[in-house]
């Protein structure tokens, strides 16, 4: 076992064991403490434990890495999945804690007095988080396999067990703290081989700093030499747009409002004591969210600029770093061979590209047969070298091949010829941030089971004891089914395709019957009812006809895809709900007399059905 | 704050039409800072703000990959700050900031 492995196993149990820790000493002894940890966690603790639960193993490992093939494209996910965070803090999350209960579909079902309206927001909970949490559960399964060299599938047993000890047992009270411990182990795993990378480039150790600064040792700003670079190889300009605008500014769109109507992290803002403390703590979420997102596009030029700079024109050196595991060079070790490159006046292939290389993540492609790696897109079969804009940079092959974009954050401890220590670390960060977005997604999916379908819905008699044993039983069902569902992601190629459909489905049903919910009074249920279902069935139809019923390109509306189509359809679904309610009856008194008391902090009182036999939670 | 009779918040003299006013308007115009430095400055200008240089980034892109994010931060901690300034004004007492 090499030192990056010992200390891969070392983070992974140290950190582990510390979420079971945390779990026991946070045991969940009501559906308050189950639902919305006893709604007191401090605003700065939920603020944190918020940017753990929304940060997943996609922002973690993929996001740099997709920005650094994408340049300018890339920026839909940092602004998209930053932005929502201002829409939820003055639009939902103050009026949705103030309205005091413990899920979005209470407060549908409420507000609609409606269970038909609480039972599709139930439909579109469990969608959303079930095509979220696949991926997740993929990811731990991921890290595991390539790592720590277990099975896939074995990876992903281990994670379910750990996250089945702190979500059942802990029930939000237990996946609030160990988010907590989660953001402080991935933040400080990103930040750390970002720094070096930066230093290493820039000689700036402030990567945001760095972004805007000139190459180490040059008279050249990093962007621009970066921009010179990726044109003479032949690529897009990395400042440059590869989509329409049209595109550009509804993918932001549809992941902005998007994320402000994903359920697991609105219940995250049930969890604080107020309104004014849920405000604060968006705060909070959105500066130790920007910590990790304005960091991300500096890794992201960074080792692009590095990965052309140190592979590009290198000698392929087929030996592996140490050949003969002795510790010793040998005539076939890479060392050997890289000296004779060097005397040859050559440029050897870098080390870590042979280390990573092992993993099937990284690879030489030799096309033209001369033995060094030319990374530079390769003419496509009409001969023609694709780099007009609207060409998908992603598709654009060159010899480096595979090239997977995890890489460029995977392997940056090795590039900056950090420890191996490092890599440990960032191997459990990657871990902290799919375990924190999973158990998250999981109290979504037990509370829209325990409490709306059956305490609200279907067995309105049971007692907050029995309702306590039926969330741990449904939140257990719910990591059994998501592991399962991550074991077969691999079968599955949609699970990978879906992420537009969470977001999409979020912003198109669930943010505008919320957010009418609370800033027009006479939204009604069948306006809502109208809203959801259209907002469903259209971002549904559309994402499903284009990316598995055969739909091309030139049949976008608009020439939107279906990454941004949720944003045209929220729209158009907000108008559905208008025009319904306008044309059907007002809501009752109550339900009015029940909004104007969601928009004053402190005066939320009991009214009517909507109440009855569930009391608001008071803010203390 | 359970007790019943909050409504009126004290005094009897509760303005909920003039506090939501301002509730709204405030909402508004910080909106309208989110959508210029996200949709504005990082999409729809981006052209004419890509001829200003910010140390090499051309601006319209900073702000679609560094800018915005850090100006949403500063809008949310605004509304905060504006907020609790609004609830004093119109005399509302929640307690609890955490």
């Amino acid at each position: 076992m090499d030192s990056a492995q010992f200390w891969t196993y070392f983070f992974v149990v140290v950190t582990f064991g510390a979420y079971i820790g945390i779990a026991i000493w946070a045991k969940a002894g009501s559906t308050d403490d189950f639902y919305v940890a006893g709604h007191d966690v401090h605003p700065t603790v939920n603020g944190m434990a918020t940017a753990a639960d929304w940060m997943s193993a996609a922002s973690f490992l993929s996001m740099a890495g997709l920005i650094a093939f994408l340049g300018y494209g890339g920026s839909v996910y940092l602004m998209g999945w930053t932005g929502g965070f201002v829409l939820l803090a003055l639009l939902l999350a103050p009026f949705l804690r103030e309205f005091g209960k413990f899920t979005v579909p209470d407060f549908v079902g409420d507000r609609y007095y409606s269970t038909t309206a609480r039972v599709i927001a139930v439909i579109c909970a469990l969608f959303v988080s079930f095509t979220y949490i696949a991926g997740q559960m993929k990811g731990v399964g991921v890290a595991f396999s390539g790592f720590l060299g277990t099975s896939f599938e074995m990876g992903i047993i281990v994670g379910m067990m750990i996250v089945f000890v702190y979500a059942v047992w802990g029930g939000m009270k237990g996946v609030t703290y160990t988010q907590v411990a989660q953001y402080c182990v991935l933040i400080f795993a990103y930040t750390v081989p970002a720094i070096f990378i930066s230093m290493i480039i820039t000689g700036n150790p402030i990567p945001q700093l760095g972004f805007i600064s000139n190459v180490k040792g040059e008279d050249v700003a990093m962007l621009e030499k970066l921009n010179t670079v990726v044109r003479d190889l032949g690529f897009l300009e990395y400042t440059a747009s590869n989509k329409s605008m049209i595109d550009v500014f509804c993918i932001t769109g549809a992941l902005m409002f998007g994320t402000a109507g994903l359920p697991h992290v609105i219940i995250r803002f049930f969890t604080v004591s107020s309104a004014s403390a849920a405000r604060v703590s968006a705060g909070w979420a959105l500066v130790f969210i920007a910590i990790l997102y304005t960091t991300a596009p500096a890794v992201s030029a960074f080792a692009r600029l590095n990965f052309v700079d140190t592979v590009h024109q290198s000698t392929y050196i087929s030996s592996e770093v140490d050949y003969n595991n002795d510790g010793e060079i040998n005539a076939e070790d890479y060392t050997f061979r890289a000296d004779q490159v060097r005397e040859a006046g050559g440029k050897p292939v870098p080390p870590w590209f042979k280390e990573w290389e092992v993993t099937g993540l990284l690879g030489h492609n030799d096309v033209d047969g001369d033995g060094i790696i030319n990374y530079a897109p390769l003419p496509d079969e009409n001969g023609s070298i694709a780099y007009a804009p609207g060409m998908n940079q992603l598709a654009v092959k060159t010899e480096v091949d595979p090239l997977d974009r995890d890489i460029f954050v995977i392997a940056n401890p090795s590039i900056a010829s950090l420890p191996g220590w490092v890599i440990g670390l960032v191997v459990a960060g990657g871990l902290a941030a799919a375990l924190s977005t999973a158990a998250g997604l999981l109290m979504v999916i037990s509370s829209a089971i325990s409490h709306d379908l059956c305490r609200r819905t279907l067995f309105k008699g049971m007692t907050d004891k029995q309702e306590l044993l039926t969330a741990r039983f449904s939140a257990a069902g719910a990591v059994a089914l998501a592991g399962l569902l991550g074991v077969f992601s691999t079968q599955l190629g949609f699970v990978a395709q879906v992420v537009a459909f969470a977001f999409g489905l979020a912003a198109a049903s669930l943010f505008p019957i919320i957010f009418l919910g609370i800033f027009w009074k006479r939204m009604n249920r069948e306006g809502a009812i109208a809203s959801m279902v259209f907002g469903l069935v259209s971002v549904f139809s559309y994402i499903y006809y284009f990316k598995f019923g055969g739909g091309t390109p030139d049949q976008y509306l608009l020439g939107i895809s279906p990454e941004g189509i949720g944003f045209a359809f929220m729209w158009l679904s907000a108008l559905v709900g208008i025009v319904v309610s306008l044309v059907t009856s007002a809501p009752p008194q109550y339900i009015q007399d029940l909004v104007e008391d969601i928009r004053v902090p402190g005066t939320r009182t009991a009214h009517g059905a909507a109440d009855e036999g569930m009391a608001p939670l008071p803010a203390e | 704050m359970t007790d019943q009779s909050q409504r009126t918040s004290g005094d009897g003299k509760f303005d909920s039409r003039g506090y939501w006013a301002a509730v709204i308007r405030l909402t508004f115009i910080l909106l309208a800072i989110w959508f210029t430095v996200s949709y504005g400055f990082g999409i729809l200008l981006r052209d004419q703000l890509d001829a200003v240089s910010l140390g090499g980034a051309p601006l319209g892109f900073w702000f679609a990959q560094q800018g915005a994010i850090y100006t949403f931060v500063a809008l949310i901690f605004v509304y905060c700050f504006r907020m609790n300034a609004l609830e004093r004004k119109f005399g509302i007492t929640e307690q609890n900031d955490g």
